[in-house]
């Protein structure tokens, strides 16, 4: 099968999914076998796809013009096929996850919620794949829109509150900075394709350039940055299923996936780089990205806190972006990736945990090592990923941007992120601790130790798999950075990472 | 010889059909002459859009006679595209009509009301076939006295007051209107539009001429409700029956903008009008009212169809902002939105109507949970919503974005930023209206609805259709709408 046809199924596949979904709802079974079934077809296609998009192939297809001069078309290139990849593989474990969650907990309108789950990620797909500015604003705001009933799926007093603040903010960034932004680089510079090496350069000056970033990096509100970061916490309020994929990786990932993809196809890194247009964005993302994890440490409830670290993760990747040298932005994609596999990881830790003991603070969580020992291994290898500690996935991209903050002459960035790691270890491994040595350990009524209880396997198996694929990305980071060197070209020829670093 | 009588056809059509109602008033009847004639009127507009596209501008002499002693028709780009929406808005709505009007009017007065609709859609087809300046005064009267009908066959006693209130408003915009007529008469002493066009532009800035563009101006914008003259509409729309209220919205305060096309671009000369005359300003701060105030009035509205009416008068500030930065990208904006509002209004006042069928009430309140007793009415109900916000993908879209470009090109940013508030407060009406609907627990009526019948439900659905379809694939609308600016630009008729 040629390229083309491959994208455009990629996209169809979800879809056509969410389609059969709903026809078969009545039908658990049947309902819950179309949604795996559709995975594991997408995770095929878009593993192919990356496959010749890795070697070089640069599929892309026209669907139609929507406006003379703007078509929505979809162009494939690495930071977006990486992207694409994580979000589709993701969806299968989180599939598995999803289907014992959802029994386990008895939780209303399951139909509804495996139709809005597939639509967002199609629309994540199509922003992966987006070819222009335009297409990727379409499927942004279906994410957007797709992923409200998610927020609202449990339609009492505290899901509507927060699933109005989470449509209020996305939508308000996105019509008040974001498109603006769009009409203006299309303005500037006549097109609204993605192009290497930027379609604004020699277009705008750094003062235009640095306006115009800040129109984007605050329009698009699904990179959290502060101070439009209240939507995410906010969304924790969804089934932790969906707070797992979309609001650690599909959806705030398409945030920053856009925040890096504008940076290095609209204005190209060299444009930032000669202007300095970007360097206020630096000293923005090393604030969001302590406050957050400041933030962090004083939350009680366990899907709050991770929320917190995750908009203080997302701003590592902003960082990245802002910082614009070529191993900074490497270190960005590969935060994409890494934090992916962790954060989804600790997600569904703490799902799991919902859904045996019905815990949901902190503080309740004393001795839980004890009785769910799995599930809490895999919570303190995630946990150590996210900090940034090897052999796992997460050091090697702090590592890079660290690296990138010295290339771009900002020393204090390595403070920054030294400080960061600090504070993720404070507001992680304290429940890591709590969960394995509690102070107070809980005793049946003859004094043994209360039994293993761990939850549903469908809900701990993915865990598992998403723990271990944290310890695999440490050793793949080389070819990681292979697959993103041909983006950025200005990339050192020496590699960092050889295969098994 | 049909072909070449298309002209005359496509108002002759309803014009003869709605006496014939009248007289076979009896059963099914009225309603089959109209959806035969609606669909007819819609047919001639397609030939007469194809012709137009094939030949050029298609001018018509009315019983042989020739312009300028005689009445002409003249048809070019603009008026075609018009004549489409009108037409096309019908066409959908009158199969929604036969359940409807059989729940809302009483048995002995729906032969009067179908007579009156083909009568208001004569009138206003009238209106934007014509070159001749009378003529559109004639044909302006037949569709308001229609209109005054139809909206007090409303529900209640309400209704009557609001068509009284519409009337007087109604009446005293046509005394405007025909008094600047008679005043450019009176200078030019010719009264046929391509005619006048030559004329006034060689007596540039007689004050007789500015008066004339003066009364014309405050006759239309009370037609088409222009803020601060749009306070008939929101009683009239919230009033009527359902199927006038989304035939109303979907074409009478369209045609009415077209007039201003016609006569400040055709008539006044594009360029002179946009530089020589404050309009433009005034039209601007104007606009931006209605976007703001109309709109903020509409989300403190508890009456679904008073809201929708305030809603109308808030899109039609993004249409005569587009007139008022006068550029060929605002107009095609303000053209293209001509139709994407009237397949919007339309189809939400349609969808509406479903759900009062059903629950038999207008306030949001009656709405609670209805979003999951009647899925599919909801659904198509929250696409529209989501269209007027302007969410990519639908024809809400399409409008805003040509609108940012244009206020972009002219380097006005703070009105791209206006642009895109607006919108906001956009979500906050649609959006109660959606929150209500899907989670809110059922109560009263809503507790045991179920979807409208399907007379009434597709019409609905085939504009929530078409405001994806357009929304995607908009070389149809948006090529006739640049086509028709680029004339009006350029002063061409």
């Amino acid at each position: 099968m040629n390229g083309p046809l491959l994208v455009v199924l990629a996209l169809a596949i979800p879809s056509l999914g969410a389609a059969g979904i709903a026809l078969t709802g009545p039908l658990p079974q049947r309902r819950e076998g179309v949604t795996l079934a559709s995975a594991v077809l997408l995770a095929l296609v878009v593993v192919r796809l990356a496959a010749g998009v890795f070697t070089g192939a640069r599929p892309e297809v026209e669907l139609f013009e929507i406006m003379p001069a703007f078509p929505i078309a979809l162009k494939l290139e690495p930071l977006g096929m990486l992207f694409a990849l994580v979000a589709s593989l993701l969806w299968i474990v989180n599939s598995i996850y999803s289907i014992g969650y959802m029994r386990s907990n008895h939780e209303p309108r399951q139909t509804s919620f495996y139709v809005c789950f597939a639509v967002a990620i199609a629309s994540t797909l199509g922003i992966a794949f987006a070819g222009n500015l335009l297409t990727l604003f379409l499927f942004y705001e279906v994410l957007t829109l797709s992923t409200y009933p998610l927020v609202a799926h449990h339609g009492d007093a505290q899901a509507r509150r927060g699933a109005r603040t989470y449509l209020t903010v996305l939508l308000f960034t996105s019509i008040i900075f974001f498109l603006p932004a769009i009409l203006w680089t299309g303005a500037l510079s006549g097109t609204l394709d993605f192009r290497p090496g930027g379609i604004l350069a020699g277009r705008a000056g750094p003062l235009a350039t640095a306006a115009l970033l800040a129109l984007y990096v605050f329009g698009i509100g699904k990179a959290a940055l502060m101070p439009f970061h209240r939507w995410l916490p906010s969304a924790m309020v969804a089934p932790t299923p969906v707070s797992a994929l979309l609001h650690a990786v599909a959806v705030v990932k398409a945030g920053v996936f856009t925040v890096l993809k504008v940076v290095v196809y609209v204005f190209g890194p060299q444009h930032l780089l000669e202007t300095g247009a970007s360097t206020w964005l630096v000293y923005v993302a090393s604030f969001s990205l302590l406050a957050a994890s400041i933030v962090a440490l004083t939350r009680q409830n366990l899907k709050a806190r991770l929320a917190y670290s995750t908009v203080s993760q997302l701003a590592y990747v902003v960082l990245g972006a802002a910082l614009a040298s070529p191993l900074a932005l490497v270190g960005a994609a590969m935060h994409i990736v890494m934090h992916a596999a962790g954060k989804i990881t600790l997600f569904f830790c703490a799902g799991a945990i919902y859904t045996a003991h019905h815990k949901t603070e902190i503080n309740q969580l004393d001795g839980i090592g004890r009785r769910m020992p799995f599930t809490m291994a895999a919570f303190f290898v995630a946990a150590l990923s996210v900090i940034g500690l090897p052999p796992l996935g997460g050091a090697w991209s702090k590592l890079y941007l660290a690296l990138g903050g010295l290339e771009g002459g900002h020393g204090f960035v390595l403070a920054v992120l030294m400080s960061s790691t600090l504070l993720n270890v404070a507001y992680l491994m304290p429940i890591v601790g709590r969960a394995f040595f509690p102070l107070h350990p809980r005793t049946r009524g003859d004094g043994s130790p209360e039994g293993i209880a761990e939850a549903p396997k469908l809900c701990v198996i993915p865990l598992g798999i998403t723990a271990a694929l944290c310890v695999v990305l440490f050793f793949l980071a080389g070819d990681l950075e292979a697959m993103l060197s041909e983006l950025f070209q200005a990339a050192p020829p020496v590699p960092l990472a050889q295969g098994g670093g | 010889m049909i072909i070449a009588n298309l002209p005359a056809l496509q108002v002759v059509v309803p014009l003869v059909a709605a006496p014939l109602c009248a007289i076979f008033r009896a059963g099914h009847r009225p309603w089959r002459i109209t959806l035969a004639a609606s669909w007819a009127a819609f047919a001639c507009a397609v030939a007469l859009m194809r012709r137009v596209l094939d030949e050029g501008t298609v001018s018509y002499m009315l019983g042989g006679w020739e312009a300028p002693l005689g009445i002409e028709y003249r048809i070019d780009t603009l008026n075609a595209f018009v004549l489409l929406v009108v037409t096309g808005v019908g066409a959908v709505i009158v199969p929604y009509a036969k359940r409807s009007v059989e729940s809302e009017i009483q048995p002995d007065r729906r032969g009067w009301f179908y007579t009156m609709f083909l009568l208001c859609l004569a009138g206003l087809l009238g209106v934007t076939i014509t070159g001749d300046a009378f003529n559109i005064f004639v044909f302006l009267e037949i569709s308001s006295l229609s209109s005054y009908v139809l909206i007090a066959l409303g529900r209640d006693r309400r209704a009557l007051v609001a068509s009284y209130q519409y009337l007087i408003m109604g009446t005293i915009g046509a005394t405007f209107i025909v008094i600047g007529i008679g005043l450019l008469w009176t200078m030019t002493g010719t009264l046929n539009l391509a005619d006048l066009a030559s004329r006034v532009r060689t007596m540039e800035g007689a004050p007789s001429v500015l008066s004339a563009l003066a009364f014309l101006t405050v006759g239309i914008s009370l037609k088409l409700a222009l803020f601060p003259l749009h306070l008939w509409l929101p009683n009239a729309y919230a009033s009527a029956p359902s199927t006038a209220s989304a035939f109303l919205a979907g074409t009478a305060t369209k045609v009415a903008i077209y007039l201003f096309f016609r006569f400040f671009f055709t008539v006044f000369g594009g360029e002179n009008f946009v530089s020589k005359t404050p309009i433009p300003e005034m039209f601007l701060v104007l606009s931006l009212c209605a976007m703001f105030v109309a709109a903020t009035v509409a989300v403190f509205q508890e009456d679904v169809k008073r809201m929708l009416a305030y809603s109308s008068v808030a899109q039609i500030g993004y249409i005569t902002l587009g007139i008022s930065l006068g550029t060929q990208t605002a107009l095609a904006g303000s053209i293209v939105h001509l139709l994407n509002h009237a397949i919007m209004k339309a189809g939400l006042f349609l969808l509406v109507g479903c759900m009062v069928f059903r629950v038999r009430g207008f306030r949001v309140e009656d709405l609670a949970g209805i979003g999951h007793r009647m899925p599919l009415t909801m659904g198509a109900f929250t696409l529209l919503g989501l269209s007027m916000l302007g969410v990519p993908g639908t024809v809400g879209f399409v409008s805003k974005w040509y609108l940012g470009v244009a206020a972009a090109d002219l380097g006005q940013w703070w009105l791209v930023g206006f642009i895109m508030l607006s919108s906001l407060i956009t979500m906050l009406y649609m959006g109660r209206i959606v929150e209500v609907a899907y989670f809110r627990v059922p109560s009263g009526a809503a507790a045991t609805a179920t979807e409208a019948p399907a007379g009434l439900l597709v019409p609905g659905l085939v504009l929530a259709g078409a405001s994806l379809w357009f929304g995607l694939d908009t070389s149809f609308s948006l090529g006739l709408a640049n086509r028709a600016a680029a004339a009006l630009v350029a002063g061409v008729f």
